[in-house]
């Protein structure tokens, strides 16, 4: 269990140590460390099927150990973009040493209550570390203490909040349900033991908690209509913060959500969480891509795309069966990896320029080819674009849903159609045309975003056997 | 049939709270406000008490001290510090439309009665129709967060939404488990004084605690 460990010593050595020259340095290797934990957890689960510890505290199996694993790797490479990131920003007089170190400490704690939300068997811890991730964040997205940054922090904090206790009003319900078959105590709210009874819960109590559950967790995967904290979190707070926020965060959330689907379709014996969750994604992906048109911030424009995607994503999970899960896996991967490597390319690019208005960033390939490609290739990649890992995974949810639902298709592809459209069209002056970039103090941090994009290039491309069964051994195990 | 006095008690004590939630709807005083989320806690550590005496859970006993201290004490006296540290003691909201808040908690009440009702049949003892004063606290308290202008007020409401969450808990499962229930104490501690540490940012910024400044983030 060093995996969670690790982040929390992180932690407390950056609340002391957070404003000495080499934080940064410590961050990023904490965060490798925490990495490292997660790869070798990764490699016992593969091969030897999940697995409980500390008195059945804390579940392991194929589906949270690919999120554990994707949520180390991106919190790692994150921590290498922010090193310079955040030294541009100080450069700029934007942050004060104590803002900084704040930022280090919070940040290793939210990779903290992030790992803690996944790796645990107990529904209420669940809510416990989501809460305690909500509250971690919001001290990161007020990090400049503008007004904008200030405005959007507690709309984060106040929408955030009712949600996560509507979802613990869901968590109570299903308590409720569960001690009248496995009794008192502690084992009533480990996820292993709901599982293996779900078929003895009462009905009507798990609807109505599925319904609490969905709609509180569902406020911090961004789902539509409960989206609106995310754009304005995502464009006031750092840029790091919204890579993790939009790569990471929203995928715990969503995790949340399937586990509790599993228990109450399996309570229920029809498809009734499964249909809710797809009304939802259908929901988010069609307003978040005409929401799109709208923007002018770089940053809000790819909070929708979040959206869009994250709706897409919900209604995979929603679609259920061995394809549809899969495939909501894949894009879960791809997606956190290439909206992270935008954002990081997206930060440096509004460094050079000093704003967010996209009217204003011009012509990033002639001062910078590697930021401007980076982007231009990220943009490619998160429109679904072949060959990247997106087109693969997208192309699988939207053929499955020609099988078994081929009314919500057409929803689908002019959703798609659209935000392509949209992002395309704003993406593309941004980095071709006449140039208003300047040179940064520091030299950007590039090799997340490549190495990003990368991977993502490689799953579209070729999927090793390896990584494959191992997604349909867990999208089995959801069913 | 004779109700045992343990249960007609616990009722007693959820109509108090329903009563508390639906005071504080309609109070202006920031002063009294919290004041009220004192009594609420107070009522809600008395409750817990009588459900682990009566039945006879240890644990609860835990949670009934810990209401005590953290919703009792403890918090109130974090946000009357913090209203004299930030002047706003005897500040008086504007309430739009005090009688049609009333009305629309009424509607909530009796909608989340209906919403619990197949729930309560299936509940035994002493938990019967207390599912139902629990959501409904809970939705009157959003309701309250929606209808508050002042950051200090939406914050009482968060709080209050809380306990409505934790009377739920206790009187329809007899208490979740410990572990849980320490979490989410500390939750609520941290967010409080996460809370306190905006309340000074918010008005450095913009001057004043009125939320109606912060409107400024659209999508154009």
């Amino acid at each position: 269990m060093s995996l969670l460990l690790i982040p929390l010593l992180g932690g407390g050595l950056l609340a002391v140590f957070g404003s000495r020259r080499w934080a940064a340095e410590l961050n990023s290797l904490m965060s490798f460390f925490t990495f490292a934990a997660s790869v070798v957890l990764t490699v016992r689960v593969v091969e030897s099927g999940p697995q409980v510890a500390f008195n059945e505290q804390f579940f392991i199996d194929q589906f949270n150990v690919f999120l554990v694993a994707l949520t180390a790797f991106v919190a790692f490479t994150t921590s290498l973009f922010s090193r310079p990131y955040m030294r541009i920003e100080q450069h700029h007089g934007k942050l004060s040493t104590g803002m900084l170190h704040l930022y280090y400490s919070m940040y290793q704690l939210f990779t903290f209550a992030m790992l803690v939300a996944l790796t645990t068997n107990n529904m209420g811890i669940v809510w416990v570390a989501m809460e305690a991730a909500t509250l971690t964040t919001v001290l990161l997205v007020s990090l400049y203490r503008t007004p904008a940054s200030l405005e959007a922090a507690w709309k984060y904090f106040i929408l955030c909040g009712v949600g996560i206790a509507l979802a613990l009003f869901g968590t109570i319900l299903l308590y409720f349900a569960a001690e009248r078959v496995l009794g008192q105590g502690g084992t009533a709210l480990l996820w292993t033991h709901l599982n293996q009874v779900k078929g003895d819960l009462e009905p009507t109590v798990l609807k109505l908690a599925f319904i609490f559950l969905l709609v509180g967790y569902g406020t911090k995967v961004g789902l539509v209509p409960l989206h609106s904290w995310l754009p304005d979190a995502h464009a006031e707070g750092p840029t790091p913060v919204s890579a993790v926020l939009s790569g990471l965060l929203l995928n715990v959330a969503l995790c949340a959500v399937v586990r509790s689907k599993v228990l109450v379709d399996g309570s229920l014996g029809t498809h009734f969480a499964g249909n809710l969750m797809m009304g939802f994604g259908l929901l988010s992906v069609l307003v978040a891509a005409f929401s799109l048109f709208r923007q002018k911030d770089i940053k809000r424009m790819f909070a929708y795309s979040s959206i869009e995607h994250m709706g897409l994503i919900t209604f995979a999970f929603g679609m259920g069966g061995p394809v549809a899960t899969f495939a909501g896996m894949l894009h879960m991967t791809v997606h956190s990896l290439t909206k992270s490597a935008i954002f990081f390319a997206v930060g440096h690019a509004v460094q050079k320029v000093g704003t967010q208005q996209m009217d204003s960033i011009r012509g990033l390939l002639q001062v910078s080819p590697t930021v401007g490609w980076g982007l231009a290739l990220g943009t490619f990649a998160i429109l679904g674009m072949p060959p990247f890992g997106v087109f693969a995974s997208e192309f699988l949810i939207i053929t499955t849903a020609m099988h078994e639902y081929p009314w919500a298709t057409p929803i689908l592809l002019i959703s798609l159609g659209v935000a392509f459209a949209a992002i395309f069209g704003k993406v593309q002056p941004i980095v071709f045309g006449e140039t208003t970039a300047k040179q940064l103090p520091h030299s950007p941090a590039l090799v997340p975003v490549f190495a990003h994009l990368l991977l993502v290039l490689m799953l579209g491309l070729y999927m090793p056997p390896y990584l494959a069964d191992w997604y349909r051994q867990a999208a089995a195990l959801l069913g | 049939m004779q109700i045992p006095y343990t249960l007609q008690f616990i009722n007693l004590l959820a109509a108090l709270l329903l009563l508390i939630a639906f005071a504080m709807l309609a109070q202006r005083r920031i002063l009294s406000l919290i004041n009220l989320f004192a009594w609420q806690g107070a009522l809600l550590a008395v409750s817990t008490f009588i459900v682990a005496y009566s039945t006879n859970q240890h644990h609860l006993y835990y949670s009934a001290g810990l209401t005590l201290l953290l919703k009792v004490l403890l918090l109130p006296w974090l946000l009357h510090r913090l209203i004299n540290r930030l002047n706003v003691r005897w500040d008086v909201e504007t309430l739009i439309n005090i009688p049609t808040t009333m009305l629309v908690g009424i509607a909530l009440v009796i909608f989340s009665f209906n919403l619990a009702a197949p729930i309560s049949q299936l509940a035994e003892g002493i938990t019967r129709g207390l599912i139902g004063i629990a959501l409904a606290s809970v939705l009157l308290s959003l309701l309250m967060m929606l209808t508050r202008r002042k950051a200090v007020s939406q914050v009482v409401a968060f709080l209050a939404l809380e306990n409505g969450l934790f009377f739920a808990a206790t009187s329809a499962t007899q208490g979740m488990p410990l572990v849980v229930e320490l979490g989410i104490a500390l939750d609520v501690l941290v967010a409080t004084f996460i809370f306190g540490v905006f309340f000074f940012q918010i008005r450095e910024t913009f001057d004043s605690l009125d939320i109606t400044h912060m409107e400024k983030l659209k999508d154009d």
